[in-house]
């Protein structure tokens, strides 16, 4: 699908500024965050809460217009959702009043388009819900709703798969296979996929580069490559590598929380309110 | 679009997609129902029901209660098979009323209800006279329509729409208002109108609540049926009630009275089975 050139990113992040306008004031959400993602790459974005990692991924699906700068899809600028780009929400975010097989429709159905029978039943064998099409998401453990949204993010054979947090609520067990899932689904396809996520293990284990965004107004603090080759065991979890990464991450958004205060004055002139939502 | 973005928030999302910040009492009353398992539940029901009416019976028959006070359920069942053919007629144009001015109020509401959430704004204006529509018992209103529409089925119907339809609006306008801002975000990310989001999002979602409006005004119109038909005219079962209450005719008259709460455990049930097969996965 891609015929940019390999110099062009996937997602090219260029000065990407948000604010929000609140009731009692204007929220600087993203502050001139800029950040590439090279195809068939894995990107995690970890930082504090309530940093933006959410709104930066939101505009880059095209839900949510930046305020300033601007957001490339192969090297087009993204004004509004866009078929080749996958959203996996927090939460699965399945429809309760359908069931699987309805739920993966959806897409095919907003779209007018026939779903691609084959396509999908492989991606169901694939994550290991073959047999569930009838079941509807309250019949399901969290693990298996969460896979369903993924099948139904993958059904339309997107080249960047989003993902907002998409473990967040599972337990660590779930979580760890669901991580295998997601990096076989990779293997298989070779999607782009950002990854936000509050767990810097899950990060590591998952993603090429890690991007540590600063506190709110987001920007990006760092950006670590994690070197490993795929498929990844999670005997590397183990190696010093991974643990002194681990540190160095902790360290960036830990240290990121403290010169706060003196960081502040910097915006007052801006009229900017800091509140947590 | 641009500054007008809310900033994602998923706690809301959640509660609002869990329906738990809905108070869906009757709703759950469909769901978790219980159901009857065994014959021998059956036989404790029945028996039961036997013990109290047939208590009831015995002790009006005993300390010789007097027909016109209270007649025995034994007479109640014979004046209901033995006048029942002179029943039915009344019976069915007490359905017409309640079926069309129903029909009536129950769309205009459930539009009004799809318009008005779209619109904040509008929605704020008429939110006050929705609550006196509401409020007011449109019973009030039926000697008005009869001088300006006669005795017929015109002022009754009337007041049947009037008195469904504010009560669908009501709960329909509670179920649109349901934002679920992470499924609306699902349905426009695959690029969905608005109109799709309606359909495809909002409505099955506003339908548990739609369903409980529904069912509410339907019973709402058949309290408003029965009551305009005993304020005047000559038929309909609100006027069998005057009538067989004027001549003392009271086993007679408590069959009507069985054929009207019959009535209203039907539309209970009719919407209960809607509900069960439309809205379950809402428990």
């Amino acid at each position: 699908m891609s015929t940019a050139s390999a110099r062009t990113p996937k997602l090219g992040v260029q000065a990407a500024t948000k604010v929000y306008q609140t009731g009692s004031g204007d929220l600087l959400a993203l502050d001139r965050c800029s950040l590439d993602v090279q195809p068939n790459e894995i990107v995690s974005i970890v930082g504090p809460s309530g940093c933006g990692k959410t709104t930066l991924l939101w505009s880059m699906s095209g839900l949510h217009r930046l305020t300033g700068g601007a957001i490339l899809l192969d090297g087009n600028e993204i004004t509004g959702p866009r078929p080749e780009i996958g959203i996996v929400f927090q939460e699965a975010n399945l429809l309760p009043w359908r069931n699987l097989d309805a739920n993966i429709n959806f897409p095919f159905e907003i779209k007018g388009e026939k779903p691609d029978r084959a396509w999908i039943a492989h991606l169901l064998h694939r994550v290991g819900l073959d047999g569930f099409g009838g079941k509807f998401p309250r019949e399901l453990s969290g693990g298996m709703q969460q896979r369903a949204a993924i099948v139904r993010a993958l059904a339309l054979k997107p080249s960047v798969l989003l993902m907002d947090e998409p473990f967040g609520a599972l337990d660590s067990f779930t979580r760890e296979e669901m991580n295998h899932l997601v990096e076989e689904i990779w293997l298989d396809t070779k999607t782009t996929i950002v990854f936000i996520t509050h767990s810097i293990e899950e990060a590591i284990f998952l993603s090429d580069r890690v991007v540590v965004l600063t506190t709110r107004p987001g920007r990006v603090a760092k950006i670590y490559d994690v070197p490993f080759a795929r498929p990844r065991s999670l005997e590397i979890m183990a190696t010093k590598e991974v643990f002194d990464l681990t540190n160095r991450i902790k360290m960036d958004i830990v240290g990121e929380r403290r010169p706060q205060a003196k960081e502040q004055p910097e915006h007052k002139s801006a009229e900017i309110v800091r509140i947590r939502p | 679009m641009s500054g007008g973005d809310a900033i994602p928030e998923f706690s809301k999302a959640k509660s609002g997609g869990d329906g738990q910040d809905v108070s869906l009492t009757n709703l759950s009353a469909f769901a978790s129902g219980p159901g009857i398992k065994s014959g021998a539940e059956v036989a404790a029901i029945l028996a039961v029901a036997v013990v109290i009416i047939g208590g009831i019976e015995l002790a009006l028959r005993l300390f010789h209660v007097p027909q016109y006070i209270m007649p025995p359920p034994s007479s109640i069942v014979y004046a209901l098979f033995d006048e029942f053919p002179l029943i039915a007629p009344h019976l069915g144009y007490t359905l017409v009323e309640l079926i069309s001015g129903f029909a009536i109020g129950a769309v205009v509401g459930l539009v009004m209800a799809a318009v008005i959430t779209q619109f904040p704004f509008a929605e704020k204006i008429v939110a006050p006279y929705i609550l006196i529509l509401v409020t007011t018992p449109m019973l009030a209103l039926v000697p008005l329509l009869i001088l300006r529409f006669g005795f017929g089925y015109t002022p009754r119907i009337i007041a049947v729409a009037l008195a469904a339809g504010p009560m669908v609006m009501i709960n329909a306008a509670t179920g649109f208002r349901r934002v679920d801002s992470a499924k609306i975000a699902l349905a426009r990310s695959y690029g969905a109108s608005t109109l799709q989001i309606f359909w495809k999002i909002r409505a099955p979602m506003a339908l548990p609540m739609i369903l409980v409006g529904l069912m509410i005004g339907a019973i709402f119109g058949l309290l408003t049926a029965v009551g305009a038909e005993m304020v005047g005219g000559g038929f309909g079962l609100g006027n069998r009630l005057t009538s067989y209450s004027s001549m003392i005719q009271m086993p007679q008259f408590f069959a009507v009275v069985l054929i009207l709460s019959t009535l209203g455990i039907l539309i209970y049930v009719l919407f209960f089975l809607i509900g069960k097969k439309w809205a379950s996965w809402e428990t």
